[in-house]
């Protein structure tokens, strides 16, 4: 009989098992360029590990180191659909740009290894494993084209400043570690039985949400996400923006809900500093941007200062509207990029917002998607994008935080100005000469994200409800 | 009595040998510095009677991690005055956010307390009737063996970037093929003549044929690209020594 603990953590297993299997595969395989079938591979071990979480029995491992309950599960299933839809986009990026090699598909496998890690991490010391996981993964990625000066300072540019987050985690781990005794959760929950914690631990609680805001760019740990977003290839550029973000929010709810969601007082503040912030500094900053990569750098920093809002009233309803708003935002994300990455011309890879003028006339279909996701991003319903900020918003009004309610709404409006000025430049200014064709891959991916953008006011009823069994279970 | 003589002997020398490893000039002597320190580092784990912990340290650090210190900076031309260049300018910020940093310290350790149950949760350096090594294992490859298979993984991660950002095919390379080699037979490497007496080299014909002249253009290719590579490792190390 196998025993319980592997088979909780059966689809981390199974994936990491895949990604060496594949990178032997591709060692090994010598006839040609090995990247498209190690690609193919990793997309059905990405699949694979899909079912196997939706299927794993729920229930803890491992002495309380790995928990499986409907909100991992939930963050599991969106952290591979990321990690999927990015490296879809990869596949004839990286063949055009010349870095089509077998070990960025493994790359992306134990990275999300490592995030599937971090969304079922219920002690601290499972938390920082799949975080450095999946970081020192993505700090590969990030120079993994390595001949272009701009990948390989946004590699050593987020390495080092990764390195640095890290640090003021682990400080404010052992900080907490200290205080109790235990990095469990539960016994950290159990130990804290006074409602005023001593200034030690605040301390530590501090440097945890700092380490883990840096991994989702929230100001004031937002400095380097416009050189990484621009230096790193296109597709990493997706990539990070889509999966890693959904397995640090899922760190950092969890981090905060379970073992210190009754001391509230001591951390909400925090949360609402940081979330006014990113939501401010991500839309006025955007306006002055030239480069469409720059542009959605600022923007991801606007999105997790709007997810943090439900965060911050610290209730089941607020983490529903996380949930629901980081659903809605990887699908966007993944398209947009999708579109960025169509942008080539006589094989060049362009970036700037100009590049695309006219393009409603030169290539309709590209314009429409792009159109829909930045419609969607502004939160113009009634696409995806609006329903997403609804509910945090919401949970934000009925927990009595009117000014984070007030503050997104406006830095809402603000934001939308750039994201309609794309969409003024793609059909109202002077055509220029058409993009390459496109390939069918970027065309797939633009079309589930703008399919699931599109249509989730029609079927918004499984993705909310699933979400809120999820942050029920954070509360249960 | 001795052991407390032993602890501060070994505490005062890390302390200070850690120190040296930071200020000194030479980077020869830092890494010499580093390898003190790392003894007596592990003289006080023998101390806390993790005798385990001792012995990897000295095995690991000193042994494998040392040492590849000492040969990265004795075999890589790094200039280290150049890299101090920033330290004088960038002392005083550094040394303000040390200071609030210690002040938060400070702050943490004065205001300690414990939560009341924490003995429960401690575990002991060296539990009854288990010798310390047995501890560890048991700890590492029984309780934590998700995590010590994760760490694995990570360093795999580590590996293939390595090799992913830095290994470079070249075609222009000369290996060794001992497949090659193993089927050579004396058929195809030596030919039997029968040569005249008296005859010179030139007229037997067993001279080695000349050389076919060199293509320009596939000579100038492989400059240029040696030439292109080049230039790209100096790059990336003028970026780095600005970083």
């Amino acid at each position: 009989m196998i025993n319980q603990n592997w088979i909780l953590a059966l689809p981390e297993i199974v994936l990491a098992i895949c990604a060496m299997a594949i990178l032997v595969f591709g060692v090994l395989w010598k006839r040609s360029n090995p990247s498209f079938p190690c690609a193919m591979l990793a997309l059905a071990s990405l699949l694979l590990a899909g079912v196997l979480a939706l299927s794993a029995p729920l229930g803890s491992a491992y002495g309380g180191l790995f928990a499986v309950d409907h909100f991992a599960v939930f963050m599991k299933l969106l952290i591979v659909a990321g990690a999927g839809l990015s490296l879809i986009l990869s596949i004839d990026y990286n063949v055009q740009t010349g870095i089509d090699r077998f070990e960025f598909p493994v790359l992306i496998l134990l990275c999300t290894v490592g995030m599937m890690i971090m969304a079922s991490a219920t002690n601290l010391m499972s938390l920082y494993i799949g975080l450095e996981l999946q970081s020192l993964s993505i700090y590969v990625m990030a120079s993994f084209n390595r001949d272009d000066l701009r990948s390989s300072e946004a590699g050593l540019k987020y390495f080092v400043l990764g390195a640095l987050a890290s640090g003021l985690l682990l400080y404010g781990a052992s900080l907490a570690y200290g205080f109790n005794g235990s990095m469990d959760f539960a016994q950290l929950r159990a130990g804290l039985t006074s409602t005023n914690p001593p200034a030690g631990l605040v301390i530590g609680i501090v440097f945890i949400v700092a380490g883990l805001a840096f991994k989702i760019s929230a100001v004031p740990f937002h400095m380097w996400t416009p050189d990484v977003y621009e230096g790193a290839p296109t597709p990493v550029t997706a990539f990070m923006s889509t999966a890693p973000k959904v397995a640090a929010i899922a760190l950092l709810l969890r981090a905060l809900e379970v073992p210190f969601g009754h001391l509230g007082q001591s951390w909400t503040q925090l949360v609402v500093l940081v979330s006014i912030a990113s939501m401010l500094l991500g839309s006025l900053a955007a306006i002055g941007q030239t480069s469409i990569k720059r542009l959605m750098a600022y923007s991801s920093i606007g999105h997790m200062g709007y997810a943090l809002i439900g965060l911050a009233t610290n209730s089941q309803a607020g983490i529903q509207g996380v949930l629901v708003y980081m659903v809605t935002y990887v699908f966007m994300s993944a398209g947009v990029f999708a579109c960025v990455i169509a942008m080539r011309r006589q094989g060049l890879a362009l970036e700037k917002i100009s590049d695309l003028s006219g393009l409603a006339r030169t290539d309709p279909m590209l314009a429409l998607a792009f159109a829909i996701f930045m419609f969607s991003m502004a939160g113009i319903p009634p696409f995806s994008g609006f329903f997403g900020k609804l509910y945090v918003f919401y949970a934000a009004v009925q927990a009595g935080y009117w000014t984070l309610a007030v503050i997104g709404v406006l830095t809402s409006v603000i934001g939308a100005y750039y994201y309609l000025r794309v969409i003024k430049v793609m059909y109202f200014d002077d055509a220029q000469p058409a993009f390459d064709a496109r390939s069918p891959s970027l065309s797939f991916v633009a079309a589930v994200g703008a399919l699931v953008t599109v249509l989730f006011f029609v079927f918004p009823a499984p993705i909310v409800n699933a979400a809120q069994i999820a942050a029920s279970a954070l509360f249960g | 009595m001795i052991a407390a003589i032993a602890f501060y002997v070994f505490a005062a020398v890390l302390i200070g040998s850690a120190a040296l490893v930071v200020s000194s000039r030479n980077p020869v002597h830092s890494v010499l510095f580093l390898i003190l320190a790392f003894f007596n580092a592990a003289g006080l784990f023998l101390l806390a009677g993790a005798e385990f912990l001792a012995m990897v340290l000295v095995i690991v650090y000193v042994g494998a991690v040392a040492v590849l210190f000492l040969f990265v900076v004795m075999m890589l031309d790094v200039n280290f005055d150049q890299m101090r260049e920033g330290v004088q300018r960038y002392a005083p910020i550094g040394a303000a956010v040390g200071a609030v940093l210690f002040l938060e310290l400070i702050v943490t350790v004065a205001g300690w307390q414990f939560v009341p149950n924490v003995t429960l949760h401690l575990a002991s350096a060296t539990p009854a009737g288990v010798t310390n090594t047995a501890a560890l294992g048991h700890l590492i490859y029984t309780d934590y063996i998700f995590l010590f298979q994760a760490a694995g993984l990570i360093l795999l991660v580590a590996m293939i970037g390595a090799i992913v950002l830095t290994h470079r095919e070249r075609g222009a390379s000369r290996r060794q093929n001992i497949g090659v080699q193993q089927a050579r037979t004396m058929a195809n490497t030596l030919e039997m003549m029968t040569v005249a007496i008296g005859a010179g080299s030139r007229q037997t014909g067993i001279l080695r044929p000349l050389p076919p002249p060199a293509r320009p253009l596939d000579d100038h290719d492989d400059h240029g690209h040696g030439g292109h590579d080049d230039g790209h490792g100096h790059d990336d190390h003028a970026h780095a020594g600005g970083h």
